[in-house]
């Protein structure tokens, strides 16, 4: 009661000093950004200033059109970077540093740049999604590691995304490269000739193809979210006890997505942007990710809605390469890729 | 001579003096704020003649070039295949259910690509497609590309049943009948008297096909996949996946001096025809012989299948809960449902991002009216001054039609440019549809206007009548039905949210594609079933806006 008194107390006098128009903090973000509105207000009437996001498309889009307007920044900050771009986002120097009291609270394994260019917020695991109810009737074993998706056991029961234009299908194939190294091409080349399906989306492999989801595709593997399941408890029209569908999380095979947010230089409003990057690395701000995005928060004190903990799972031992090994070859990669696949 | 024609001479004069410059200023305005400045600034930065040097660059512009005019020429003639007929069906014919039906054929072209891909998808389920793969002995690779084509020709059909449709129902039936007296048969009535009438409008119709097909976007990527890399896909993954902004501009320009090509020759044959035709009332009629019950029985029968049936299992499959009821095991239930439509108004997770559904579809037709009425009030002077062309519209006539073969993705990346931290502005989205639909309404409406006959214009002068009198009884109950055709065109562009907006952002404002797409990022039985009845709410949307436009042209057609 006395805390709330307080806030207000503090509230009128924040109205009383503060210009009567709330500054404007811009954040640009890619499509999948999502929050709770009451978080966001909290920050809002907290701060008095206005928070507008601005949705920028798929984070390659975004972080094109950041890179295109870094004299005359769109935005104020920018989140959705993840850790196959961010080399590009350091290297084009979009960012100005800034080291976060909060970061005391989130493990040093996802801080990839020490210089503070750019902030862990939330990971995910990128790995191959099954459906249960297909395996289980047809009496076939869930394959264990990438070998086994080439046996012809498996054939024609993949969908993934092209790693040219959708993220997932991207942390995939990197996945593989850092599982066999340059004999990653060969690999590809094997799913290929064991029918392996390319779709550019992760909308159209997971809706359209996958046999699972609601769309009830033909595939009963699709590359997706080691969260995915929860998601589909969360969402599901009836009530479900368990999930319909369970992640592959064998060592190497999945790629952890760790997406990053930063200050854009030459924005506006300073002061605000940390302001807010603290709150985004807060409890309130974390703890209210996962259901609204389904990745996991950074913070180690935030709590894990339940049916995280009892549908999601965790690769214990996400695929291990460097971002700047990444950096260095993405687009190498992408295109070989191409050429094998075409 | 008295003193009455002289003044309305001179008023005429004065007008055609120099009144043609001030028609020409809206629009040109409009273009060079919105299309071209945006186009130069892009490509300034960007485009650079070393690209051409680079091999690799030269063969991925070929191959991509080369599939680009191969798949739009094939879908062009499909899409010609079942339009062609449709046309002489919904302008010759009258039988029941035609105005449905007509609607029907209307609504694809408004619906968002990932709309139409899970209407198909929830048609022939891949294992009913796998199989017939096997059958026919076909490569997955092959049915995609006939995936892209019918896709193609669900989307564009209407725009040939729009623009040629409306060209044969204003046909002089006088003309027929006495090419008749004269002797010719039905084939040389058609080849010597209607179809040299027709060809503005075929040419018209079958070059915005064409350009559709050339610059297909979303359809390619959704129903294709990317190995299908029409100039337009190769632009999106080398400006912004696998960035290489330079090969980018290179393809851009490429596809702009093709569409300026098109567009010339367009432009050259459309002022070689110029025919006048009296105003007519509607000559449809039920089908009598028997040659013309089948025609029109078999072609009814062959438009339900194709644009009925997908359209009907999206609001089907927006009924149907489909998950086993508990444990997973069981075998799939289908039963009814609405809780996709009454989860549609709750914002279960106090998400800062819902749209709630009268709000979303608010949203839609503001936009889509803003665009409408923008969109006429730039086209009508363009058009009035394309009607009766000098060597000023000559030249200026191809480039109008260039913002449709611009890429949407350069095309956003200039806006950024151009406009920095504005194009978070409500106020460019109708800009943006405005740009594509433009072209559209000028094309609808610059025939009708060729086709007023002088001598009504003059007689109304002679007779005393003011420039703006004379519009308002000669040239506009002529033009209601290509103002209400070309106001459709603006509308549905507007409403599917045409390939311009891909790169507008709009923090508020969120429209009904926006929420189905929202809803589709995520996995989920009840954001599917959401997907779908947002889809269906779109989909009886435009169905109903189509079927009061076309009563409003039925009545109007009345009062001629």
């Amino acid at each position: 009661m006395r805390k709330i008194l307080l806030l207000v107390v503090f509230c009128f006098l924040l109205v009383a000093c503060a210009p009567a128009e709330p500054a404007t903090l811009t954040v640009m973000t890619h499509d999948s950004f999502s929050i709770s509105e009451d978080v966001v207000t909290a920050f809002e009437q907290a701060n008095n200033v206005d928070v507008v996001f601005l949705a920028s498309g798929d984070t390659g889009t975004m972080l094109n059109k950041a890179i295109l307007a870094k004299d005359a920044p769109l935005a104020d900050m920018m989140f959705g970077v993840d850790n196959t771009f961010l080399s590009r986002a350091l290297e084009e120097d979009i960012f100005d540093a800034y080291q976060s009291p909060a970061l005391s609270d989130v493990p040093a394994e996802f801080v990839l740049d020490s210089s503070f260019r750019a902030l862990p917020v939330d990971y995910g695991d990128v790995c191959i999604n099954y459906d249960k109810k297909y395996f289980a009737e047809n009496n076939l074993a869930v394959p264990t590691s990438f070998e086994d998706l080439a046996k012809p056991e498996y054939n024609g029961l993949l969908v993934v995304e092209n790693p040219a234009t959708s993220s997932p299908g991207l942390a995939f194939m990197i996945a593989t490269r850092a599982y066999f190294g340059d004999g990653f091409l060969e690999y590809w080349q094997s799913l290929k000739d064991n029918g392996v399906m390319v779709v550019d989306s992760w909308e159209t492999a997971y809706y359209t193809n996958f046999s699972a989801s609601s769309g009830q595709g033909p595939r009963p593997m699709v590359v997706s979210y080691a969260s995915s399941p929860a998601a589909e408890v969360f969402f599901a029209a009836e009530p479900l006890t368990e999930a319909p569908t369970a992640s592959i999380v064998a060592p190497g095979m999945c790629f952890r997505q760790i997406e990053f947010v930063g200050i854009l230089k030459n924005g506006q409003n300073r002061d605000l942007a940390e302001k807010f990057m603290d709150f985004m690395l807060g409890k309130q701000f974390q703890e209210d990710m996962p259901l609204n995005m389904f990745v996991y928060p950074v913070n180690q004190s935030a709590q894990l809605p339940e049916v995280f903990t009892q549908h999601a799972q965790v690769a214990s031992q996400p695929a291990a390469i460097t971002y700047e090994d990444i950096a260095a070859n993405r687009d190498a990669w992408t295109e070989a890729w191409t050429e094998v696949m075409k | 001579m008295s003193l009455l024609p002289t003044l309305a001479e001179k008023t005429r004069s004065f007008l055609s003096a120099n009144s043609r410059i001030l028609l020409w200023i809206p629009t040109l305005l409009f273009l060079f704020s919105f299309f071209f400045f945006p186009l130069f600034k892009i490509l300034t930065l960007t485009f650079n003649l070393n690209t051409l040097t680079d091999l690799d660059n030269l063969l991925v512009a070929r191959d991509s070039l080369l599939f680009t005019f191969y798949q739009a020429a094939l879908s062009t003639l499909l899409t010609f295949a079942l339009g062609l007929p449709a046309a002489i069906l919904f302008s010759k014919f009258n039988f029941r259910g035609k105005s449905l039906l007509r609607a029907l054929t209307a609504v694809p072209f408004m619906l968002p690509t990932v709309v139409v891909a899970a209407a198909f998808n929830s048609l022939f389920s891949y294992k009913v497609a796998g199989s017939m793969l096997q059958i026919l002995d076909l490569q997955p690779a092959t049915f995609n590309f006939l995936l892209i084509l019918t896709a193609h020709t669900f989307y564009n059909t209407s725009i040939v049943i729009r623009i040629v449709g409306n060209a044969i129902s204003r046909l002089d039936p006088k003309l027929e009948a006495s090419a008749r007296v004269l002797g010719a048969d039905t084939f040389h009535v058609w080849k010597d008297v209607i179809l040299p009438i027709l060809r503005p409008s075929l040419l018209a119709a079958a070059l915005l096909v064409f350009m559709f097909d050339f610059t297909s976007f979303g359809v390619i990527l959704l129903l294709g996949g990317s190995q299908f890399a029409t100039l337009e896909v190769e632009i999106y993954i080398r400006a912004l996946q696998l960035p290489n902004l330079n090969l980018a501009a290179l393809l851009s320009v490429i596809q702009l001096i093709f569409t300026l090509i098109f567009s010339i020759l367009y432009s050259r044959t459309i002022n070689q025809v110029s025919t006048q035709t009296t105003p007519r009332f509607s000559q449809a009629r039920p089908p009598k012989s028997i040659r013309e019950r089948v025609f029109v029985f078999t072609l009814y029968a062959l438009l339900i299948t194709f644009f009925a049936l997908p359209l009907v299992s999206l609001p089907v499959r927006s009924l149907t809960r489909l998950e086993p009821d508990r444990g997973q095991r069981a075998e799939v239930q289908y039963g009814f449902t609405t809780d996709y439509y009454q989860e549609l108004f709750i914002n279960r997770r106090g998400s800062l991002f819902y749209v709630p559904p009268v709000q979303a579809a608010l949203n839609s037709l503001g936009f889509a009216g803003i665009t409408v009425i923008l969109s006429l009030a730039l086209g009508y002077p363009a058009a009035y001054a394309l009607a009766k062309p000098t060597r000023l519209e000559k030249f200026l006539d191809p480039f109008l039609m260039l913002p449709l073969g611009a890429s949407a993705v350069m095309m956003g990346l200039g806006f950024i440019l151009s406009f920095g931290r504005l194009i978070a502005s409500p106020f460019f989205i109708p800009i943006a549809h405005t740009l594509i639909a433009l072209p559209f309404v000028i094309r609808t409406l610059q025939p009708a206007l060729a086709s007023i006959p002088e001598r009504l214009r003059q007689a109304a002068s002679t007779l005393g009548a003011s420039p703006l009198r004379v519009w308002q009884t000669v040239d506009f109950p002529i033009l209601s039905r290509a103002t209400l055709s070309a106001a459709t065109f603006a509308f549905t562009v507007s409403l599917g949210e045409f390939g311009a907006t891909l790169l507008i952002t709009r923090p508020e404002y969120p429209t009904i594609p926006i929420a189905i797409s929202r809803f589709l990022s995520q996995p989920g039985g009840l954001n599917y079933g959401q997907a779908m009845a947002m889809a269906t709410v779109l989909m009886l949307l435009t169905t109903l806006s189509i079927l009061l436009i076309e009563k409003l042209r039925f009545n109007n057609a009345g009062e001629l």
